[in-house]
This record gives C-alpha cells, structure tokens and sequence, in this order.
C-alpha cells in the first residue's frame, strides 16, 4: 500500500542528499574534534563549517551558535542556564505562552519549584499572543520572554519582531523555540532583537538528536552539563559531527520555494476539509500559519478514531486528542485557543513537507471524505 | 500528539475497520448513553429484546478506536444472551476476547459495559 505520510511536525524523512554526506563522517572521518591530529582537525574543520551555515542562516556570528543534542536540550539550556545564572540578582521572573511544546512547559514548571516565577499568557482563537500583554507582564523582576515562534500544533506565527523590540526596550531577555519556523519563517537575531534561538535538525529534514542554540554574545548562562569543556564550555560532551554535518546540509538544501510549494499543498487540504460538513480550521487563516501545519475539527467524531481510519489507508497523521495521549488529557494548545475538550477531541493534524504531491493530497481528501462520513455514522453526537 | 495505532493488536484492528455491530436500532426497547469521564468521550447502545433475550444489539460512539472496538465486541458477546446472561460480561471479559489492549485504553472497555448495563436497566424499569 502507498504511504502517505502527512505527520511532518512530528519529524521529517532525512533527505538523501543529507544522508549522503553524513556517510564520510561515520566512516572515515570519525575523528573526535577535541584532537589534535589529522582525523581530529578534519572534524573540527567540518564542525566549524557547519556551526557558521547554521549561524548565517538566522544572521548570527558562528561564536554564538552551541550545537546540542536537539529542540528540547536547547529550550532546556536557554532557560535553566539563564535562570541559573542569575540566581540572586532578583531577575528570577519568566514570561512564556500557554501554548508552548511541553519541553518549554515543563521546563518552567520545574522552574517554579526552584523559585521562579513563571507567567503563561494567554493566547487568542488563533493562537497568537498580544505583544502588548508581554509589555504590561513584564516587571523589574523579569529575565526572559520565552516564545514559540511557530506553533507545533495549530501552526500560528507570532509577530516576534514585534515582541523583540518591547524586550529589547524594557531589557529582558527574548527566547524563542523555532524548532518549527526554522527554513519555514524569516528568523533574523539582529532585526527581530533575538537573544536565543533554539533550533532542531530532524523536523527540516536532518538527522534526530541535533539541535543548536544560538546566545547573543555576551549573554551569561550556566551550562547543564558539566564536563571537557566543548561549546564554549557551555554544552560538554564530543560533539555529534555526522549529525551536525547532516544538519547543516539540511538547512543549505531547503529552499524558499519549498514553502510555496507546501502553501499551495496546504491551502488546497485545507479548502477541500472544510467542504466537509461541521469541520473547523484550528489557527490562522493568513500568511501568519506555518506553511506545512492543517489542523482541523471533525466534530462529533474522535481524533483518535480517524487517525486509526487514516492509517488503515496509509496516511499518517496526529491528534490532540485526549484518547491519544499518555495522560488522557487533549491538548492544552487547543485549550488555551477556546476549545471545549469534547471539540479538541475531535482534532486532526496533518503536517506536510517538501516531498509531498498534489495527488497525494488528492487521495487523502477522498479517503477523509469517506472516513468521516463512516466514523459520523458510528457517532450517537449528530 | 502520539500516534497509538501500532500498539492495538489485529483483533481489535479487525473489529475498529469494520464493525458489525454499529449503528442505531429503529424503536428500540431499551437505551444506555454513557459519558467516558476519563476522556470525556460519549457511547450509546440499544437494545431490541424478547421474550427476556437480547434479539437484537447496536452501538454508537464517539470514541476511539478501543471504544468502537469494544463495543463491537461486547455487541458479538451478548447478542441471542438472556438480560441475566447479559449482565454477567465485564470489561474484563471484552479485554479477553480483544486479545488484550493497551493499558491506557483498559478503561475504553469499561465503557462498553457500564453502557449495556445502563440499557438493561432502562429496559428493567420500563418493564415494571
Ligand atoms: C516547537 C518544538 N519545540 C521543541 C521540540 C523538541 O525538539 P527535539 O525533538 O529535537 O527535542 C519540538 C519537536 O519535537 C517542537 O516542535
Ligand atoms: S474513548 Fe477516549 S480513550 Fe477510548
């Protein structure tokens, strides 16, 4: 049976061109870029090539760029790392969204055990925070923004030029998780008054476990890992050379036209669902939503359900439904957006991807139609 | 945001596909509707009966695919039984004939059995 897999937010296929040159370094360059010998250097030079694609794409100086082993380490380091180093000046205070990943989530709610103060905005139906709602939470206590650039869930884009400039002016630190937005959204740290910016590799078509976090120079924070001081001592640990290698060759291979690709794909998924009788859009509607995120409610079926149908079918998908999760509770995304559990419940998420076609997404319309069709016959809710 | 499918073993995918049981009987003689508190998902069944056996027996459910699952199942296990017969099955005995299920969706089975119970006694209290 063909797959369609439409679950790009979760991870991506690693392109081969990315594949292909990691290969060299698991083989024959397998050298540890601490030493001081010929494989040694070779893959220190190869690092240091990688760490300055990834620090031009987003505007930055290669010195400010600390390679990781992913989304939630970075997330994890900018928080802890600058709440911790400024343990006893009083700036012990977090400004962040209710619609964070949950490794930013947590991440706070483990802050808060160790004295912090954590403040969750609130979010409108589309899922974009107020600037202005930073502006009034911000207070002399207050150390960082931290944001989700682009939204995992329901795809929203925040105005984070705007946001930067308020943090810029009032002196606290912006954060934002663009493990999402990355190579999909402009992210630029000297216009838009970035001071971290946590990056991942496997949802742009790179290798799991890399990641990179970018720290405005001259920014203090501890490190979480203490060992032979790699990364400026602020991320010990022999670096993943392969993985950094393969995830800088999937930020050269992305490519503007990509997006309008996954647009048009997008668009044209999102119009045929919502023919479907009682089906809603979750997120924006405008040039603001990611350019690979569809995240609709089926109403009166469960998300879970369709996405077993769908998978039958060979199309992968996802729900923020509370059936899918571990602890039986739907999505605090679709929460903080307004909807009701039983309507987060009936959610379905499709992320595309450079590599799908348009009759891909001709397939999946015709097999949503019958699927829904089928499970709204199963349903006592009318 | 979890994809649960790879854990439901082929009976329960057999019976969450196609599902012979699902659907609605005209005048029934006996309805239980169910909220699930653990998820908050909704089930119905309903119940056609005579002469004190269950003639005929279908379910509607906004529920996942263990729900539908068991449902059906607990449809095929009742169907011809007595109302005595009937309200001997538990979840566990579902569970059994699934051939297990994950155990975060144990609690979908419970579903199933509180429904039928509830319909058997809405049936019991139209009877007397
Ligand atoms: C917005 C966002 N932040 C963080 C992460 C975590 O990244 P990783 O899986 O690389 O740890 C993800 C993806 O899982 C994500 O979508
Ligand atoms: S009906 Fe919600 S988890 Fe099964």
């Amino acid at each position: 049976m063909k797959q369609i897999y439409l679950d790009n937010a979760a991870t991506t296929q690693v392109d081969k061109k990315v594949i292909e040159v990691m290969q060299p370094y698991f083989s024959e360059k397998y050298g540890n870029a601490s030493s001081q010998h010929l494989k040694g250097q070779e893959a220190k030079r190869a690092l240091e090539e990688s760490r300055s694609v990834i620090a031009r794409s987003i505007g930055a100086r290669s010195d400010e760029i600390i390679f990781t082993s992913g989304g939630t380490e970075s997330n994890n380091l900018a928080l802890k790392g600058l709440f911790f180093a400024n343990k006893g000046t009083g700036k012990n205070h977090i400004i962040t969204t209710k619609i964070e990943h949950d490794c930013v989530m947590n991440a706070c709610k483990w802050l808060e055990e160790q004295g912090a103060r954590v403040t969750y905005l609130n979010v409108d139906e589309q899922g974009f925070v107020d600037p202005e709602d930073i502006r009034k939470a911000i207070t002399p206590e207050t150390l960082v923004v931290s944001i989700i650039h682009g939204n995992n869930e329901i795809g929203t884009i925040q105005p984070i030029g705007e946001i930067g400039r308020i943090c810029r002016e009032k002196q606290v630190y912006f954060h934002i998780d663009a493990c999402q937005s990355y190579t999909k959204a402009r992210i630029n740290v000297k216009k838009q008054n970035l001071d971290f910016v946590t990056l991942n590799a496997h949802k742009i078509h790179g290798p799991k476990g890399v990641g990179a976090l970018y720290i405005r120079d001259g920014v203090k924070i501890e490190p979480l890992a203490h060992g032979g001081r790699h990364e400026k001592n602020l991320r010990s640990g022999t670096e993943n050379i392969p993985g950094i290698i393969g995830f800088a060759k999937a930020v050269k291979t992305s490519r503007n036209s990509d997006i309008k690709k996954m647009e048009k794909l997008r668009d044209k998924l999102i119009n045929g669902i919502l023919k479907i009788q009682n089906t809603n859009l979750n997120g924006p509607k405008d040039e603001n939503r990611l350019c690979n995120n569809i995240n609709v409610c089926f109403n009166n079926i469960e998300g879970e359900a369709i996405g077993g149908y769908l998978d039958a079918y060979g199309i992968s998908s996802s729900t923020g439904s509370a059936c899918s999760s571990h602890t039986l509770e739907s999505s605090h995304v679709l929460k903080a957006i307004g909807l009701s559990d039983l309507q987060a419940n009936t959610s379905l998420r499709l992320s595309l991807s450079k590599f799908n076609k348009e009759e891909e997404i001709d397939y999946v319309l015709e097999v949503l139609n019958k699927v829904v069709g089928k499970l709204r016959r199963m349903s006592p809710v009318k | 945001m979890k994809n649960k499918f790879e854990q439901y073993n082929k009976q329960v995918m057999k019976h969450f596909l196609k599902p012979k049981h699902a659907g609605k009987i005209k005048n029934p003689d006996a309805v239980g509707r169910i909220n699930n508190d653990m998820c908050g998902d909704l089930m119905e069944i309903y119940l056609k009966i005579e002469g004190g056996k269950i003639k005929d027996i279908k379910f509607q459910t906004m529920g996942c695919a263990a729900a539908i699952a068991s449902s059906d199942v607990l449809c095929e296990l009742v169907l011809g039984k007595s109302l005595e017969e009937a309200k001997e099955i538990d979840n566990k005995k579902i569970i059994r004939e699934l051939g297990g299920l994950p155990l975060i969706k144990l609690h979908c089975s419970v579903l199933g059995e509180r429904t039928l119970r509830k319909a058997i006694e809405d049936y019991e209290s139209k009877e007397k």
